[in-house]
Order: C-alpha cells, then sequence, then structure tokens
C-alpha cells in the first residue's frame, strides 16, 4: 500500500497537507500527461525528489502556495501547480517546472495534495492504483538517499567563490560525521529557504 | 529613524496568522516599527521568530504600504545575502511583503546587553574574589564582536543600527547530556549572531561602515561605560579583519570628529 502522510500545517488549520513518496517511479510519463491533460483527477503537486533537499523544503514551499492562494495571487494555474513553482527562487514559470517538477525521465517522485475535502485513505487508494513505483515514508532521511545534492547545489546558485554558506559555522571540532552533514543540510536549508521566500520581490 | 506611535494592540495578526489562536505566538518585544513573537513555521514542531511590521493608520496607505514593504525587503534580501557568504545571521523562513511579515530561525541564547548587564552584576556583586580573568574574559568577547562586525563589512553589508541589543549571543550547542541540566553562571560565552537588519544597506563605501563602527561604538558608551575602554579591543579585531578595514578606521577618525563638533553646537 501506498504510504501516505497527512500534515496539518501551523496556520493553516482548513488546507491539511497529503505526501507521498515513491522511488523507481517507472510511470512519470503517464502522470505527467494527465497534468498536461489538465485531469482533475490528478490535481497533485508531482515534484522530482531528486532534486528536494528536506521535509522542511517542501513543507516552506506548501506554505507559501497556501498563503498565495489565500491572498489571490496564485502565478500558475492551482495551488498544486504553484507548489511546484513555490521551490523555486527564479520567477519563471516554466523554468520552475522543468526544474523541479515531474519530467518523463523522473524515477523519484513526491506528490503533493492539499484538500480538505478527500480523505487520506482515498488520496491514498488513488496513488496507489496510478504510481507504478516503490513507496517510501516521506521524512528527511528517505529524501537524503534519493536527491542529488551537487544538482540542488547548482540550481539555488549554492557554490558561489565569495563564500560558502555556512561558513561561519563550518570547520568546528569534536563532532562526528553524522553531525557535521546534518549540520551541511540545515545550512544550505536557511540559505534556499529565504530564496523561495523571496522569489518575486 | 523610528516613527514615535505605539500602536496599541499586538493583535489581530494578518493572515493565516491570524487563523491561529492567540496561544501560538509568545510575544517577545513590540517596538514602534515591528511586532515580535516566538511560533512554529513552517511545521509545528519547528520553531520560529514572527517579525511583524503592522500598518500604520496615521500614515497614508499608500505611503504605509510602500515603506513597509521596502524596509521588510531590505531586511529579508540583507538576511539572505549574509547567510548565503557565511556571516552568522537568522536564515530567512518565509516573508509576505504585502502583508508585512517575515519568519526567520529562532536564535538560541540571548542579547549580548542582557549579557554583559547580567554579567557584570555578578562580578560586583561576588563577595569572594573573582577569578582574575574578568579582563580577559571581557576582552575575547570583545574580539568575537569586532570579528563579526569585520565579516559583515567584508560582504559589503552596513547594519544601520548597531547596537548591543541587535547582537545576540549564541551559546555553543550541548552536546553532553551532564553539562546541559546545570545552572551557569552569568557568562560570556558564545557565537555572536546579528539580527535586526531593517535598517540595513548593501554598500562599499567606507564612510558608512565607519558609521556602523562609530554608532556601536556609542552604544557601548552609553549602555555599558564600564565596558567603555575595552571597545579597543572590538576595532582592533575589526581591523585586522578583512582588507579595507584600515581605511574604514582613518575614516572613523573623520566620524568621531564630526560628532564631537554635533555634539558641541547641540
Ligand atoms: N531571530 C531571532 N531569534 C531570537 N530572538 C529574536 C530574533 N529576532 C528578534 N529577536 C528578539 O526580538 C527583539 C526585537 O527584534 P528586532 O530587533 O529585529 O526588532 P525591532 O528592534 O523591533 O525592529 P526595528 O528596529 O526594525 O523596529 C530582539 O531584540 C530579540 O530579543
Ligand atoms: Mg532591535
Amino acid at each position: 500500500m501506498a504510504q501516505l502522510q497527512t500534515f496539518k500545517l501551523p496556520h493553516l488549520p482548513d488546507h491539511p497537507v497529503h505526501i507521498a513518496l515513491f522511488r523507481d517511479a517507472r510511470n512519470a510519463e503517464f502522470l505527467r500527461q494527465q497534468l498536461l491533460d489538465g485531469n482533475t483527477e490528478f490535481e497533485y503537486a508531482f515534484v522530482d525528489a531528486a532534486v528536494v533537499l528536506s521535509t522542511t523544503q517542501v513543507f516552506a514551499a506548501v506554505f507559501r502556495a497556501v498563503n498565495d492562494m489565500m491572498k489571490q495571487r496564485l502565478k500558475s494555474r492551482n495551488v498544486h501547480s504553484e507548489i511546484v513553482h513555490c521551490f523555486s527562487g527564479n520567477n519563471n514559470i516554466a523554468t520552475s517546472f522543468r526544474t523541479f517538477g515531474i519530467t518523463p525521465a523522473t524515477t523519484s517522485l513526491l506528490a503533493i495534495k492539499v484538500s480538505s475535502t478527500l480523505t487520506t485513505e482515498q488520496i491514498q487508494s488513488h496513488l496507489q492504483e496510478h504510481v507504478q513505483g516503490t513507496s517510501l515514508p516521506f521524512s528527511d532521511a528517505s529524501i537524503a538517499e534519493l536527491n542529488d545534492l551537487s544538482k540542488i547545489r547548482k540550481i539555488y546558485k549554492l557554490d558561489q567563490p565569495a563564500g560558502k554558506p555556512g561558513g561561519a559555522r563550518q570547520g568546528k571540532k569534536g563532532k562526528n560525521a553524522d553531525q557535521s552533514a546534518g549540520e551541511g543540510r540545515r545550512e544550505m536549508e536557511a540559505v534556499v529557504l529565504g530564496m523561495m521566500a523571496l522569489r518575486g520581490s | 529613524m523610528t516613527d514615535t506611535a505605539e500602536e496599541p494592540l499586538s493583535f489581530p495578526l494578518p493572515l493565516p496568522f491570524s487563523a491561529s489562536p492567540p496561544a501560538a505566538f509568545t510575544p517577545l518585544t513590540q517596538g514602534a516599527e515591528a511586532h515580535v513573537y516566538l511560533t512554529s513555521y513552517p511545521t509545528t514542531s519547528s520553531p520560529a521568530i514572527l517579525k511583524y511590521r503592522p500598518p500604520k493608520l496615521y500614515r497614508h496607505p499608500l505611503l504605509d504600504r510602500r515603506l513597509t514593504r521596502a524596509r521588510l525587503l531590505a531586511e529579508a534580501r540583507t538576511l539572505v545575502k549574509c547567510r548565503r557568504e557565511g556571516v552568522d545571521v537568522p536564515g530567512v523562513l518565509g516573508a509576505d511583503w504585502e502583508a508585512g511579515w517575515i519568519c526567520m530561525e529562532v536564535v538560541e541564547g540571548g542579547s549580548v546587553k542582557a549579557a554583559l548587564e547580567g554579567w557584570w552584576q555578578d562580578v560586583k556583586g561576588r563577595k569572594e574574589e573573582g577569578s582574575g580573568r574578568e579582563d580577559e574574559v571581557l576582552s575575547d568577547l570583545m574580539g568575537r564582536i569586532g570579528r563579526a562586525v569585520g565579516k559583515l563589512h567584508s560582504v559589503g553589508v552596513v547594519h544601520g543600527d548597531l547596537t548591543t541589543s541587535n547582537l545576540m549571543l549564541r551559546p555553543a550547542k550541548k552536546w553532553n547530556l551532564d553539562a546541559a541540566g546545570k545552572e551557569e553562571r552569568p557568562n560570556l560565552e558564545g557565537d555572536i549572531v546579528i539580527i535586526d537588519f531593517g535598517l540595513a544597506m548593501q554598500s562599499v563605501q567606507e564612510e558608512d561602515k565607519a558609521v556602523d563602527l562609530y554608532v556601536l561604538e556609542r552604544a557601548f558608551g552609553s549602555t555599558h561605560p564600564w565596558a567603555e575602554d575595552m571597545f579597543k579591543k572590538v576595532l582592533r579585531v575589526y581591523s585586522e579583519s578583512y582588507k579595507g578595514a584600515r581605511i574604514v578606521m582613518k575614516r572613523l577618525e573623520d566620524v568621531r570628529m564630526r560628532g564631537r563638533k554635533k555634539s558641541m553646537i547641540g
């Protein structure tokens, strides 16, 4: 059974968020076609998990998309396409979809749905029926298995010669590799979330 | 610099925060410009600082929106730039410049101002002999402040309101559980984290940087007069912290001179 988790974000009590993560997806082409056709049964944000950094980043993208929807300033068709756009620091929608959205080559896939009318079970069985892939729990550990940090660094231009993000806090002694890796991700996240928040400013 | 009228209400907050009960927000400060709360964002398990600039009803609405937007974006953009370039500041988690809010990471610890006051009370109030290392401890803090301001200036950012309230002291993470529980005497250990970039600008002018130092020097003089002598250490470490710092130090002399003349005239 596809694992689907339902979250309530703080300050957004009326907009439950449902998220499922898949690896080795085999029918990205089909799923993408449903979006292109505007098939209303497929109202999901399908995000390429290879370029996702963390669960917090996902929630930040959802938060911004829902907030922009409530303020009636969506830049794209609906809240689901907007979620994909909200991963980007770049205002160009086509670029956002190309970078973060599902492509025929996508194998690691995040399915995100904002809905207060459908139940977790309903969404779960719909995904079960239509996504051919292996379901994983939505967690930082799963994302870390699937993502490509160097690709993410390139997307957000995090390798600027002027200085590495988090330079101020690197090189501390007395920590093991796990602590350092976790800290490295949090340092990247702190910059990425800022760029996502400031898109369009 | 800031308008003087007080905003009487700390609520209501704008959407989406207005959907949460007041208990979801712990008020921290309510200045003339901004209300600061501790809340969670973007998940229930991630604490965050919410800084909200409410509309000022006595200003023309159009002008008010433009001013709020400009200040909020100046602050948010500077934080992101700093974070990207390795200056220790809270990261931006979310923002809505139309609504006037920004969410950022929580800096653990307290202000340098509070740390200095607590520490000084403790040192003064001791019946027994102090450790004899007080000068060293204070000097070390001053050095960290000089390095932090130097790092900020080295990436081309001028703060605009450098006071000891806008410098925070973040204690080291306690990996060791034994150490975590025990009460400590007030101390001056930790990393310097700079906050409150509402008046910041990106500038390469030595003059602007010198004014930043001058403001900090004056703040020390009036808030912590007993530490004024030690301020030299801030400047010494600053002047060696990046290429170009020495020219700023030269300009600081001019700025001080002008400051003195100005206060003589009235
Ligand atoms: N990121 C943070 N982490 C922890 N505490 C914070 C943070 N940001 C602000 N604070 C607390 O809130 C207080 C007020 O914040 P800040 O200095 O940014 O606002 P302000 O002085 O009211 O703003 P302005 O000068 O733009 O009117 C700080 O002195 C600090 O105690
Ligand atoms: Mg302040």
